[in-house]
């Protein structure tokens, strides 16, 4: 359990002078804050912005708070905050266990353990040596989440991470996520088109125009 | 440094930049070209840069022989510095002294002969004289042979040293020209009757410039004027009669003269293609070496001119900022040697004409030298002693520009 | 200390050759101290302009700069408005690297002994077809007006710009725009030539410059195949360097500056035509839905590109032919006997050379490779857009060679190095850098963000995410970088000659050497050896991703 927070505090940003969004919130730990709008509101710069991407042509201020520090002054791989992409970008080269290790912190203890558990949790014992092409897109997606929750991270930002799964597997996926996240303790942060999401995530919705 | 002349604000500004840290530490040994021992001790351990001509594979291999023996017995290793054009060596020089390198020359040894020789001495380029005071100078009897001590005309003044002959010859494919012409003269008019069957190298190749000279030489009867410095007078008193020849030449050569071959070599493939029937090389073994090894059929014959050909001696010279003098000689003598000569004229390694006087020599020395060769496509000793002198050096690069500036935009 | 690559990188490439073509030019005017003249004059350049045939030269050197170009860039454009997605393509992208990495000397050697007169060709169909006993006495190679070297430029350059083109077409996802356009009823070629087109070529417009310089003033390639009287201007340029007669030096450096005008005006004269072209292509396009031409550029595009394999693939053979060859008389269209003795000539000779290509095409391109990785990547964590000085990378591929090698001479004698090794190595790593770039910056720009994104939000620091995750993604496009860099540093003739004073010397070197007086057979002998090695390097850019990844499927063509 990890149970930290997070706190956006007048977070503004503009694209050559024109305001995209602003935005002031706070996200509790295994709480998750849905954030929705149409194409070009600003949500996916939102996550960027959060994870430390955000592209200098962009002007941005306000200040990004993880257990009431502000990481905005610090590089990404510093900020503790996982991120879920639409694709599941497991490294193509890397075999299943080999992308969870990456994710592993140079110090941790018995790794391979705590990947073989980690693997059995989520359904897939003993696909530690696959090679992470021949996994189907639900499988995929929760190797990505498992590689997410093995690197510690302090929040989460999703971002459309069911979108390219079909209905079926949406809804499993889904779950399984939102359940592995609230057990975990973790702010998140979900940017979805998708209302079904929104619903699922049981939080509070904010809509970004 | 002194040797730098900082006269200028560019050299000045490198001078500044790029040459603080480096001066040449080595205080060049002294050399005492009369003394051949300690010369021989000087040189153990050096390396001699050798720029020769590096187009033919029977030459090349003659040299690693050469570099073998020298490695044993002298201790000195020799590299041979494959050059496509002995201009391009002479252009190194210059350019080393462009840079005011008066010690470090990357060049220790040169084969030159003609203009480059010319060129070279008359700008001080060159080291000496010590050729005459090498021990195996004497076996050249340079007092019977005065080819031996004159470079196209030119004085060696011993700057260079002897190392091989070479004659002009013709030959020609008996399958399809059985009675080959014997003149200049008789090659237009064979020529006329056969158009495409002949042509000769692009001057400034200089197997095409020495052709130009055999021309000239020919029509103007061996002209006196041509073994003194050119002048415009002569220049044009002289070869006005040969530029009449070679317009009639040149639209019955291969390609009605629209294209000329860049070498010997290429003069030669046209030759084993059956492109032409008549061609010119400049040594005298080259169809006999090249018919042994599949590259001109067997009916090929050589033969030199009725009124003889031009022969003419190459040399060895010493740049004058050569980093390694004494080993240089060292190689210039053993090259002159009986036992390298021999070899070198031995037709299964070079394939050259010796420079050594082998009538002055004694029985067994002279046995060391393969006999005289009886192959058909050779040309027999009594043609070859059909020779003609060098016009004066002044002449080549005269010839080479005239033809250029006629022909060469047609 | 990578913000510093890239400007380190771009100085130690433009610094020697701008200061090398300043230097190589001062006696344009008169400046030579070393023959004793440091007054300022134009004497040069009126000799210059009396040589005889100068204007035929430069006019030479002007066509085969503007058309090889538009010739090659024509056909590599029809070609993939044809066939991409056909199996002929597939087949044509796989050979299209191992083909730009087919040295030109060796080429035009091949290409010369394939056409002439008495050449591969007219043997087979002698005397069977032609009735011709002796070879015929017409004039193809070295012809007059230079087509023979318009036609070898064209064969060597169109695997280098349809290289070119492929490395930069996926950014457009040509199948997209392609899909769109058919779904407005446009023909597949047509579509692409109008929808595609436009946009590739500013992406491909930089190395079509490189063509036209390197068209322009290539010594090489003319001296085999170019016309002899007179020669292209780079030639004579050459020529008048290498005279014994040091005045000539006056006369050559007038006309490298003269050379470098002509590139220039080639240049220029392309850059009116892209004008006009883009004005066409514009009537074109708002001619709107005609689909007229399709037939033609179909069929155009189609069969150049195998043509060109043909022609390639006909080069290699000759040259293989006659390295095994006896005697062979015309009109044999073999020959009488096959033997070994050529390569049994060569084995000693071909040991040293052998062994200096290899360390200095190795070295080279390794230390070309750690720059540009270090330049690119500093170019992505500053995560600017492209850097406008990166054009000066190009700069030893925009100036012609001959007109600044003389001149870093010079400048390397000043600095009292002696030839050796390390200058050789410097000098090919000014050729070869931009190639190594050319060739790699589009994949690693183009890798996609968020996988280093990933890395980061999993805590990876940039050097890790450099070793673990970029590194091996870019294996296979490094790998193709290597090859090519190899090739180019294996293919150079006149840095290794000039920079090593001929005390280096490489496959290639020996090669030209061989050319003024070998036979053709011991000359084929070292140009298969010496396009034997960049296959070898390009069978390992493709054999070792292929092994490495065996069990990665997600690796293999994802690019």
């Amino acid at each position: 359990m990890s149970n930290s927070d997070l706190e956006l505090k007048d977070v503004s940003i503009s694209l050559g002078g024109k305001q995209l969004l602003e935005i002031n919130c706070s996200v509790g730990p295994g709480e998750i804050l849905t954030v929705m709008g149409p194409s070009g509101s600003g949500k996916s710069s939102l996550l960027v912005y959060i994870a430390g991407f955000l592209a200098p042509v962009f002007e941005s201020s306000g200040s990004v708070l993880v257990n009431g520090a502000d990481v905005c002054s610090l590089a990404a791989e510093r900020r503790h905050i996982g991120l879920l992409f639409q694709d599941p970008l497991l490294f193509p080269h890397l075999s299943v266990a080999g992308n969870l290790r990456f994710a592993l912190q140079s110090n941790a203890k018995q790794k391979n353990q705590a990947i073989s558990e980690g693997l059995n949790d989520i359904g897939l014992a003993g696909f530690d040596d696959r090679d992470p092409s021949t996994l189907s897109g639900g499988q995929a997606s929760r190797v990505a989440l498992l590689r997410l929750l093995l690197s510690a991270p302090n929040a989460v930002l999703l971002d459309e991470p069911f979108s390219k799964l079909d209905t079926q597997l949406r809804e499993e996926t889904r779950t399984l996520v939102f359940d592995k996240l609230r057990a975990s303790g973790l702010p998140t942060i979900l940017v979805t088109h998708d209302q079904a999401d929104a619903e699922q995530a049981g939080g509070e919705i904010r809509t970004l125009l | 440094m002194a040797h730098l002349r900082p006269s200028t604000p560019l050299i000045r500004i490198f001078l500044l930049f790029v040459l603080l840290p480096h001066s040449s530490l080595t205080t060049a040994q002294a050399i005492d070209v009369a003394d051949w021992s300690a010369l021989e001790q000087q040189a153990r351990g050096q390396t001699v840069y050798f720029n020769a001509w590096g187009g033919e594979p029977r030459i090349n291999s003659y040299l690693n022989w050469v570099a073998q023996t020298l490695e044993q017995r002298f201790n000195i290793t020799l590299q041979h510095v494959k050059v496509a054009d002995t201009g391009e060596t002479v252009s190194k020089i210059v350019a080393e002294r462009t840079a005011g390198n008066d010690t470090n020359g990357s060049i220790d040894l040169l084969w030159i002969n003609g203009e480059n020789f010319a060129a070279l001495k008359q700008n001080k380029l060159l080291f000496g004289p010590w050729a005459e005071e090498q021990p195996n100078f004497s076996l050249v009897n340079a007092n019977r042979f005065p080819e031996m001590r004159e470079d196209f005309t030119v004085p060696t003044d011993g700057l260079e040293s002897p190392w091989t002959r070479s004659q002009l010859v013709f030959y020609h494919d008996s399958q399809w020209l059985a009675e080959p012409p014997q003149t200049i003269a008789a090659i237009l008019d064979w020529s006329t009757f056969n158009p495409g069957e002949f042509t000769y190298p692009r001057p400034p190749a200089f197997l095409g410039s020495t052709f130009l000279k055999q021309a000239v030489l020919e029509i103007s009867n061996n002209d006196p004027a041509l073994f003194a410095p050119v002048t415009d007078d002569q220049f044009q008193r002289v070869t006005t009669e040969l530029w009449d020849y070679l317009d009639a030449l040149h639209p019955t050569l291969l390609r009605a003269g629209r294209y000329f071959p860049n070498s010997a070599a290429e003069l030669r493939r046209l030759m084993g293609d059956g492109e032409i029937s008549l061609a010119l090389a400049f040594n005298p073994n080259e169809a006999l070496l090249s018919v042994r090894t599949g590259e001109l059929p067997d009916s090929v014959r050589t033969y030199v001119l009725q009124g003889g050909t031009i022969g003419n001696v190459s040399f060895l010279a010493i740049p004058y900022n050569a980093q390694h003098k004494a080993a240089a000689m060292i190689t210039a003598n053993f090259l002159l040697s009986i036992e390298a000569q021999a070899r070198a004229s031995n037709p299964n390694h070079m394939g050259s004409t010796t420079v050594i006087s082998i009538e002055d020599l004694d029985v067994s020395a002279r046995q060391q030298f393969e006999p005289v060769s009886t192959d058909l496509a050779a040309a027999s000793p009594d043609e070859l002693s059909r020779k003609l002198q060098e016009p004066h050096p002044s002449w080549t690069p005269a010839l080479e520009r005239a033809w250029i500036q006629r022909y060469s935009a047609r | 200390m990578l913000r510093w690559a890239g400007h380190s990188l771009i100085f130690l490439l433009a610094a020697p050759i701008l200061l090398g073509t300043l230097i190589a030019s001062l006696p344009a005017f008169g400046y030579f101290p070393p023959l004793g003249s440091s007054d300022f004059s134009l004497e040069a350049w009126r000799e210059l302009f009396e040589v005889p045939g100068l204007t035929r030269s430069v006019l030479i050197s002007l066509i085969s700069g503007v058309l090889t170009p538009l010739i090659s860039l024509a056909l590599v454009f029809l070609y993939l408005a044809s066939a991409t997605g056909s199996k002929l393509d597939l087949w044509i992208r796989r050979l299209v690297s191992p083909l730009l990495s087919f040295p030109h000397a060796a080429a035009a050697f091949g290409l010369a002994f394939l056409i002439a007169p008495s050449g591969l060709l007219s043997r087979v169909i002698s005397p069977g077809l032609t009735g011709w006993e002796r070879p015929p006495d017409i004039l193809i190679v070295n012809d007059t007006w230079g087509l023979t070297l318009l036609f070898g430029l064209i064969v060597k350059e169109v695997p280098f710009l349809l290289l070119m083109s492929l490395a930069a077409l996926p950014q457009l996802q040509p199948r997209h725009r392609i899909e769109v356009a058919r779904t407005l009823g446009y023909r597949p070629t047509i579509a692409w030539l109008k929808v595609i087109a436009p946009s590739l070529y500013p992406l491909v417009r930089l190395p079509v410059i490189v063509v036209i310089v390197f068209a322009s003033a290539t010594v090489d390639v003319a001296l085999i195949l170019g016309p002899t009287l007179p020669p292209t201007l780079s030639v004579r340029v050459l020529s008048w360097f290498n005279d014994p007669d040091l005045n000539l030096r006056f006369l050559a450096a007038a006309g490298s500056l003269l050379q470098l005008g002509v590139s220039l005006i080639a240049v220029a004269i392309w850059l009116a035509l892209e004008k006009f072209v883009g004005l066409l292509w514009r009537f074109w396009l708002a001619a709107g839905n005609l689909n007229t031409g399709e037939g033609l550029a179909f069929a155009i595009g189609r069969s150049a590109m195998p043509l060109v394999l043909v022609v390639i693939a006909g080069s290699i053979l000759a040259l293989l032919a006659n390295a095994f060859a006896g005697p062979w008389r015309y009109p044999s269209a073999l020959p009488s006997s096959w033997t070994i003795q050529h390569w049994a000539n060569s084995l000693s000779d071909l040991s040293t050379p052998l062994f200096n290509t290899v360390l200095i095409s190795v070295s080279s391109t390794l230390l070309a490779l750690l720059l540009v990785v270090a330049t690119l990547e500093s170019e992505r964590q500053s995560s600017k857009s492209k850097s406008t000085a990166l054009w000066l990378l190009y700069l030893p591929l925009l100036i012609p060679q001959i007109v600044f090698l003389f001149g870093i001479i010079v400048l390397t004698e000043f600095v009292g190095w002696q030839a050796n090794l390390s200058l050789v190595i410097f000098g090919h790593l000014l050729f070869v850098l931009p190639y190594v770039f050319l060739s790699l910056s589009e994949a690693y720009r183009q890798l996609d963000p968020r996988w280093t994104q990933v890395a980061s939000t999993l805590g990876a620091s940039q050097l890790k995410s450099f070793w673990r995750i970029r590194i091996p993604l870019l294996l296979a496009p490094c790998l193709t970088a290597v090859a090519i860099g190899m090739a180019i540093s294996i293919s150079l003739f006149l840095p290794t000659q000039l920079l090593g004073a001929g005390r280096i010397t490489t496959i290639t070197s020996e090669a030209v050497a061989l050319t003024s007086g070998a036979s053709r057979n011991l000359i084929s002998v070292w140009a298969v050896v010496q396009l034997s090695l960049p296959i070898l390097g390009f069978m390992m850019a493709l054999l070792i991703p292929k092994f490495v990844w065996r069990n990665r499927s997600g690796m293999i063509d994802t690019r």
